[in-house]
């Protein structure tokens, strides 16, 4: 249960049905680094030793508040750095909040990097088994599921093949068709949709409004305004760790665009 | 943990996560989702097996023949230490001694903990993206070299019985032993797996550890050996027990060679080893547990 931060769980007779599917109250996220990448005993002792820590603190995410009901796709941008992706592990129960408080209705199943739990020696079938797992799905799910998410990622006679023999598109579209069949109440999905060839992104991006559409809650990170645009019904902009703006998307988008003082061209819908 | 659906049976889907405090999760709710997610942790363990010797001629061969190949680099290297002054008898029953403490020591103990330890660290990517009960990851590394050492087991029984030592009715008590071992290294498995979040040189050491801890346990000598001196030294028995291999180990293969039950001791040093280690470790990584995502 809880792998990161205190849960405390509350019974269905207390849920009313006025309960938004994500409640963010003023939370803040630090992360304690040393300024050595790895931290060694060695480097311990020597810090120990000279009586000083060097302790850096970064400020993640700083007092953020925000609520999405059920149903709504919301599309979060900023630009690197902004926190988009540690608000997705908070949210998701992985990163624990330093302050404030998150409340979660519903099953969330997370998109936040492709392929987690894949053994590249193994097959793509074996894969699908062991992602899925890792998903939190069951046996009977899978086995439920397994022909859609092998047709799915149109790998033909591949899926019996290791993964490692895979190009990369082929990999990440396994590893989205088996996040996409997850089913889940509330999907938090990372910068996912840039997986393989044209074709496949189109159909990927189908794929994705059914999933918005079947799950109720989406919460999608890109830099791809125009993704954002077409999938999201409301927008979350963050910046530096704070919530800028949250709204239409359109208008968000709008004042992101204006901010970086580029216009809305062609250009920048595409990737920013 | 995040909201699966998995965990939808025992808790309701709503799940609040605040700034934790130091201590343990609570533990009833975590041990069923620890339970729900099992078979995620044998599927990720029987899929390390299977990946492990994909690419080798022998394939799973490689299970059985590696241990075979350990038991003779070792007793060629005790034959050379000791020299040739036995006889046939005491060579084979020396032999036999050292497989049944190789295997169990070499394969399943020293795998809980090579593999357990880095785990946690190997694990990144699972680890940042999905949330889970950490203690399953460990935990699948114990199973995969359980299930490393059970084909050592049958290659054990059939050196034993080709040398024509006999088979004692006592062999039905030695998996007790095995248990020991089991929660034993289990526990070995976290502590370090915690640790080496902290500390990465930790996985250095442990080949020395690893290494260190087979020469002093009973394996390439007899547990009786060191006996003799120690009364002559004035030392009580009990010294032996500060290695928890000592009695685990020694009762192990006493079970399974000479058929002998261990004394009242060694049970008692066994168990309360194992069972200290299976619960300190499991409390210790607990404990930590949620810090790991920030540490990676």
């Amino acid at each position: 249960m809880p792998s990161v931060s205190e849960v405390k769980t509350v019974t269905n007779a207390d849920m009313t049905t006025s309960d938004p599917a994500v409640r963010v109250e003023n939370v803040s996220i630090t992360y304690r680094t040393t300024f050595e990448k790895v931290p060694t005993f060695k480097s311990a002792l020597r810090r120990f030793g000279r009586g000083k820590r060097e302790i850096h603190n970064v400020q993640a995410l700083t007092d953020v508040s925000f609520e999405v009901d059920h149903g709504t796709s919301i599309g979060i941008i900023g630009s690197n750095g902004a926190g988009k992706s540690t608000l997705m592990r908070a949210i998701a129960g992985i990163l624990p909040p330093s302050e404030g408080r998150i409340e979660v209705h519903g099953r969330v199943s997370t998109l936040l990097a492709l392929g987690v739990g894949f053994n590249r020696k193994l097959s793509g079938r074996e894969n699908v088994v062991l992602g899925g797992l890792a998903a939190g799905m069951t046996h009977d799910e899978l086995n439920a599921r397994y022909d859609e998410i092998a047709e799915f990622a149109e790998l033909g006679e591949f899926i019996d093949m290791p993964m490692k023999t895979y190009s990369s598109g082929m990999y990440s579209r396994l590893a989205f068709s088996v996040a996409v069949h997850l089913n889940p109440d509330i999907l938090l999905i990372d910068e996912a949709l840039s997986t393989g060839d044209a074709k496949f992104k189109q159909k990927a991006a189908r794929r994705m409004r059914e999933v918005a559409e079947n799950a109720g809650t989406m919460f999608l990170v890109s830099h791809s305004m125009r993704s954002i645009k077409k999938l999201c019904n409301q927008c979350l902009w963050l910046h530096k760790g704070q919530v800028m703006m949250q709204g239409d998307p359109e208008e968000v988008i709008a004042a992101y665009s204006k901010f970086l003082e580029v216009g809305e061209d062609a250009f920048t819908l595409e990737d920013m | 943990m995040n909201a699966t659906r998995l965990d939808e049976e025992f808790t309701s889907s709503v799940h609040v996560y605040e700034p934790h405090r130091n201590g343990l999760p609570r533990l009833r709710p975590y041990f069923r989702a620890l339970w729900q997610r099992k078979p995620f942790a044998t599927e990720m363990s029987r899929a390390s097996i299977r990946a492990d010797n994909v690419n080798t001629f022998f394939g799973q061969i490689w299970l059985v023949l590696s241990p075979l190949l350990l038991a003779c680099v070792y007793f060629a290297l005790i034959m050379i230490i000791r020299g040739r002054g036995n006889t046939y008898d005491a060579n084979v029953e020396r032999f036999v001694h050292l497989c049944a403490g190789l295997f169990a020591y070499h394969i399943f103990f020293a795998g809980c903990l090579r593999q357990g330890a880095s785990s946690v660290v190997g694990g990144g990517k699972l680890l940042l993206n999905m949330s889970f009960p950490r203690l399953l990851l460990p935990l699948a590394e114990v199973r995969t070299a359980f299930f490393k050492f059970l084909p050592t087991l049958v290659v054990f029984f059939i050196i034993m019985l080709s040398f024509g030592r006999p088979l004692h009715w006592q062999v039905i008590i030695a998996p007790a032993f095995l248990l020991m071992l089991g929660l034993f290294g289990a526990g070995m498995a976290m502590i370090f797996a915690a640790m080496q979040v902290y500390f990465r040189d930790i996985g250095n050491f442990l080949t020395y550890l690893v290494r260190m801890w087979l020469y002093m346990s009973p394996i390439l000598w007899t547990p009786d050996e060191p006996l003799g001196t120690l009364r002559e030294l004035g030392i009580h028995e009990w010294v032996m027990h500060i290695n928890p291999l000592y009695s685990i180990l020694g009762g192990w293969s006493s079970l399974l060679i000479n058929g002998e039950i261990p004394e009242g001791a060694w049970w008692v040093a066994g168990a309360s080893w194992s069972l200290v280690a299976f619960v300190a470790g499991a409390l210790f990584f607990m404990s930590r547990e949620r810090e790991f995502a920030v540490r990676l």
